[in-house]
């Protein structure tokens, strides 16, 4: 328990110390004007995302191996942060893009494909609330959630090639445009403080569907007698 | 009746547990039947008898415990598997007698498949209707196409579920009757029954299932009837 | 019995099955129609920006009348629990996934075909010289199709509101396939028709990953 608590005030320090870097440590970008600091949590969020989505993934896995309840609990926790996490990508790419552009979606490939990412885990907690069961629950989420995330790869890619056949405009500059050293630093500074934040998010969510697990098996037995 | 394929095996469960959720179906199930027995299942609804039917039928994976054959060692290939009947005729409706048959006579490597699907639909008594849809039979019908099936690959071990559900006393008459032979030809039977029937009185040995537990089990003393009529428990191993 | 064998024995049942009644095929091959003709009325046919539209609209078609057609697939084997006998006959679990989508890929295949005429007179595009081709894409994106719907529709015939649950698992997931065969078909069917042979290479790749993932992993799919 105290791990835990250290954990989150690590993660909330970290959140509050990336923040105050986006904002007074990172230069101001040429073009754009403030706005463009959402960039930093962003792309942070996305990567936090991504890495939750991988979490639920080999909790997905060890299930199908293994059989055992954890391994389930670690993929729900997986794949509910990772939504969290997504939706702030969502969220802030269209705030960052209609000053800039005047547009609220552009359908930017990486904007894109995170959409099509963002429905695949909700289609993933969908079908968990649709099996009764746990064994049988957790046995299917699991296999969907391999398909899940063995297709993101082939998502980005087809979404990528897709745009390079139609071009639109890049949300927060295409892999061409350079990065300030400042800047890069406070990137990566709040990538690691959106992933902290992710892991303390996980090990709660992982804490909560765990004890909700065995109030489960107790009503379950209780309905029984 | 039907020539067995392969020699006579016994079954033996090994503290089987099943558990859905947070619970067991079965529970520390372990007994064992010499070739040849003719086994019946006894127990409430829901007291797990399906469960370990299937278990028995390798249709579903126990949580815990070992399910062996003794005699042929590892888990037979799907040629050396038991017959399994239950409740659904697990035939297609979509298809023919001799049709259905054929499919899976193929499938399990039977030889000469044609001939033998016609034998078997002799003997159940549905030659006439070979080339009918599996659709438009009667209940008593469809049970007697879901033993031709069973029995297609000529298995040694046959577990029945409630064989008797929906069959008339003409139909009940004939199946007694066919259990009685496959019993003589040497197979191993192990079936879940209700109360005491011409059926029942095929059976050498009686084991009671309540919640997922073996309570009773006459090779250890107690009494046929009183497992199948739900009696106390008997002497339990 | 060895796989292959195992798989011919239930692809000839799953075809027999189907020519005898022909349900499937027919109402897959209307739906296409109806949404065909349906989109029309969304964008103005015969004109040049229609032709630009109308490749992604086929897919579109497809795709959909996809997520209807799988819908049976499993349940079928539900009615009767012969899913059980089937799992009891066959020694590799994954022959039963292989026929059904063998079966699937030539009914969503010929469905295809059938449309085909159809397309080309409402959408004003001239087909036949670039047939050969635009089979192979047709072929490439359907076995994807093929390979994915019958995993899904394995779940979630295990699963309540099924029939709703099915589009919603199996679309998502199918965005790859509809994003490139329609680039794909599109460039076939331009003015000045290019083959983008990356395309067809991505949809193979998508085809095999998604086909070894069934073949690693589809016996717990049908697990009880």
């Amino acid at each position: 328990m105290g791990k835990r608590i250290i954990l989150g005030a690590v993660a909330i320090l970290l959140v509050i110390a990336a923040a105050y870097a986006s904002f007074y440590v990172a230069p101001e970008e040429r073009t754009m004007g403030p706005i463009q600091r959402i960039f930093y949590f962003h792309v942070g969020s996305a990567w936090a995302g991504l890495l939750a989505f991988f979490v639920c993934f080999i909790g997905n896995l060890m299930y199908v191996w293994k059989r055992e309840p954890k391994y389930d609990w670690l993929g729900v926790a997986g794949a509910e942060v990772g939504l969290v996490f997504t939706t702030v990508v969502l969220i802030t790419g269209p705030i960052w893009a209609h000053p800039v552009w005047g547009i609220w979606w552009t359908w930017d490939a990486r904007l894109t494909s995170t959409l099509v990412l963002w429905l695949l885990y909700v289609s993933y907690l969908l079908l968990r609330t649709l099996v009764e069961e746990p064994g049988r629950r957790a046995l299917l989420s699991a296999l969907f959630g391999i398909f899940a995330f063995i297709d993101v790869p082939l998502v980005f890619g087809a979404i990528r090639w897709w745009r390079t056949q139609h071009p639109s405009p890049v949300i927060m500059g295409g892999p061409g445009s350079g990065l300030d050293p400042t800047m890069r630093k406070v990137l990566f500074f709040s990538g690691l403080a959106m992933c902290v934040l992710m892991a303390f998010l996980i090990v709660e969510r992982y804490a909560l569907e765990k004890m909700r697990s065995e109030v489960d098996i107790l009503k379950r037995e209780a309905e029984a007698q | 009746m039907t020539a067995l394929r392969i020699p006579p095996t016994g079954l033996r469960f090994e503290n089987i547990d099943k558990r859905y959720g947070g619970l067991f179906a079965l529970r520390r199930v372990s007994f064992e039947i010499a070739p040849g027995e003719c086994v019946v299942l006894a127990g409430r609804n829901g007291s797990g008898k399906t469960t370990l039917l299937r278990i028995a039928a390798q249709i579903v994976k126990p949580t815990a415990g070992k399910l062996s054959f003794p005699g042929v060692g590892s888990p037979p290939s799907a040629s050396g598997r038991p017959g399994y009947v239950a409740h659904a005729t697990m035939v297609y409706d979509e298809l023919t007698a001799e049709e259905n048959l054929l499919l899976f006579a193929k499938l399990q490597d039977v030889e000469n498949p044609a001939a033998r699907a016609e034998e078997l639909l002799r003997e159940v008594g549905l030659i006439e209707r070979r080339d009918s849809l599996v659709r438009t039979f009667s209940r008593g019908m469809r049970q007697r196409m879901a033993i031709a099936r069973a029995l297609i690959h000529g298995p040694s071990v046959l577990l029945f579920d409630e064989p008797a559900t929906g069959l008339d006393p003409p139909g009940i008459a004939w199946l007694a009757n066919s259990l009685r032979e496959l019993h003589r030809a040497g197979c191993t039977v192990l079936m879940s029954l209700h109360g005491e029937s011409e059926i029942s009185a095929l059976a050498t040995r009686a084991v009671q299932l309540d919640a997922g537990s073996v309570v009773a089990d006459t090779k250890f003393g107690a009494s046929l009837h009183s497992i199948l009529t739900f009696g106390s428990a008997g002497a339990t191993p | 019995m060895s796989l292959l064998s195992n798989t011919a024995i239930l692809l000839g049942k799953e075809l027999r099955t189907e020519f005898r009644s022909r349900e499937l095929l027919t109402t897959t091959a209307v739906f296409i129609l109806i949404v065909l003709v349906l989109f029309s009325f969304e964008i103005n046919p015969g004109t040049e920006e229609a032709r630009e539209f109308a490749p992604g609209l086929l897919w579109l078609a497809i795709l959909f009348a996809s997520s209807l057609m799988f819908q049976s697939c499993f349940l079928r084997e539900q009615t009767n629990d012969t899913l059980s006998s089937l799992r009891l006959a066959v020694s590799d679990p994954f022959a039963i996934f292989l026929a059904k989508l063998i079966a699937n890929t030539l009914f969503l295949l010929l469905t295809e075909l059938l449309m085909l005429p159809f397309f080309a007179i409402f959408y004003n595009i001239p087909l036949w010289s670039k047939l050969p081709v635009l089979i192979l894409v047709l072929f490439v994106g359907s076995l994807g199709i093929s390979i994915v719907g019958t995993a899904i529709s394995a779940i979630s015939a295990q699963a309540r509101m099924r029939e709703l649950l099915l589009p919603l698992l199996l679309l998502p997931l199918l965005t790859p396939v509809l994003v490139v065969s329609s680039l794909v078909t599109a460039s076939l069917l331009d003015r000045e028709p290019i083959v983008q042979w990356k395309g067809i290479g991505f949809l193979a790749v998508f085809d095999l990953i998604f086909l070894t993932a069934l073949w690693l992993f589809g016996e717990y799919l049908l697990e009880e």
